[in-house]
């Protein structure tokens, strides 16, 4: 059966990646947030994983509202990144798998995950600044992605809940797979932020604390809220909290967790920036 | 959503929202080809009408009025390419919105940290 190491979450934010492309990693600004990240990059560096299954949003780069899946699955070999409208530089291709892809995919509809699978799909900043952060210089063409979307745009949307329980099937699905390979899960976004609105620049910074809390050995807390209820407490984009629960979700069945990195920083953007790792037995 | 209570200054983007703002978000999702940003710049009134928005969608793009485009169905994942045609970030875009000018904005995210 393939390994699950563990899991790590982290902002996606757009201005990580313009940051990283300027080489202003050093400077006030950013200097605590990206001081956060060597210790989950050396983390990666001894787990040597083979696959990565990132739970992101796309942000209107590959689906629009004439045909925007609430949950989507890669099964392609490559998957590009193109111009995004508003200046964050393209980045090289994201090697992919299919195997694996097509094995969670028969395990979710076996278990009722009716989801909608892309042969081919453009990859927005919610995957590859995550990325890039924890392979800089692009040093990330070893590792399989798959990506798996979430749509956290337009209501409704998938229920926290049920975003837990799909990244706990795909979890499934990954230990039910033949072969050997080490596999990592990533929930990328949040944490509290909104964007649109008279209430733009919301942040609520005792309730992402009280989530890279909970998440760890308590996520029941965080599954039992409504969307409306992420809104109202982490603002219009604050449900990209689903995303750290599908992450989260896919290690339910992995027994204890170890902890291993937990940061915060705030703002990044207009948005509290989380970073979280969650080790499994499986991982050295 | 219609059954909760509205959260003050947030516009629900939900499916009576994506379908009143669909001519207006189909026109910023445009925005990712630069072909269709530069046919924009050069012509703003024959773009509005190659995607047949409302006259309220209209008003609120020349005008700038980013709430206008809220009320009109736009969504914030779109029209942030449209801001960035204007060389706008999403703290000027904050600002836009708040009635702050951008320092200001930006340190009213700085202050949510101080708790």
């Amino acid at each position: 059966m393939a390994n699950l190491l563990g899991g790590i979450a982290t902002s996606h934010i757009p201005a990580i990646g313009v940051a990283m492309d300027k080489g202003l990693e050093e400077t006030p600004y950013w200097k605590d947030f990206f001081d956060a990240y060597p210790p989950v990059r050396d983390w990666l560096y001894t787990q040597e994983p083979d696959i990565a299954i990132i739970f992101y949003n796309d942000h209107g780069l590959e689906f629009f509202h004439d045909r925007k899946p609430t949950f989507a699955i890669g099964a392609s070999e490559l998957y590009e990144n193109a111009d995004e409208g508003w200046g964050i530089a393209e980045i090289p291709p994201v090697t992919g798998e299919t195997e694996l892809s097509w094995h969670i995919v028969n395990h979710l509809i076996e278990h009722d995950f009716d989801i909608t699978v892309c042969q081919e799909m453009k990859v927005d900043h919610g995957l590859t600044v995550p990325l890039t952060l924890m392979w800089p210089g692009h040093k990330y063409g070893h590792i399989k992605v798959i990506p798996v979307a979430i749509n956290c745009e337009r209501h409704p949307m998938p229920k926290p809940s049920r975003c837990y329980a799909f990244g706990q099937a795909i979890g499934d699905a990954v230990r039910s797979f033949a072969g050997d390979q080490k596999v990592v899960v990533m929930g990328t976004g949040g944490l509290s932020h909104q964007l649109d609105g008279q209430r733009a620049g919301y942040i609520n910074k005792p309730f992402d604390l009280y989530c890279m809390d909970k998440i760890v050995n308590e996520p029941e807390l965080l599954t039992q809220f409504s969307n409306y209820e992420l809104v109202e407490k982490a603002g219009a984009q604050g449900v990209e909290l689903n995303m750290w629960l599908a992450m989260r979700g896919a290690l339910e069945n992995e027994g204890a967790l170890k902890e291993l990195h937990r940061s915060y920083h705030l703002p990044i953007s207009n948005t509290g920036a989380g970073l979280q790792l969650l080790a499994t037995d499986s991982a050295r | 959503m219609a059954s909760q209570d509205s959260i003050p200054g947030t516009i629900m983007l939900d499916g009576p929202m994506a379908t009143k703002g669909y001519p207006l978000n189909k026109m910023c999702y445009s925005f990712n080809n630069a072909s269709a940003r530069d046919e924009f710049r050069a012509d703003e009134e024959a773009y509005y009408e190659k995607f047949k928005l409302t006259e309220e969608q209209k008003q609120a793009m020349r005008q700038r009025d980013v709430i206008g485009m809220l009320e009109a169905g736009g969504s914030i994942y779109y029209l942030a390419k449209f801001a960035g045609i204007l060389g706008l970030n999403v703290q000027d875009v904050g600002g836009l919105q708040t009635g702050m000018t951008t320092d200001e904005f930006k340190a009213f995210l700085v202050k949510q940290g101080e708790v």
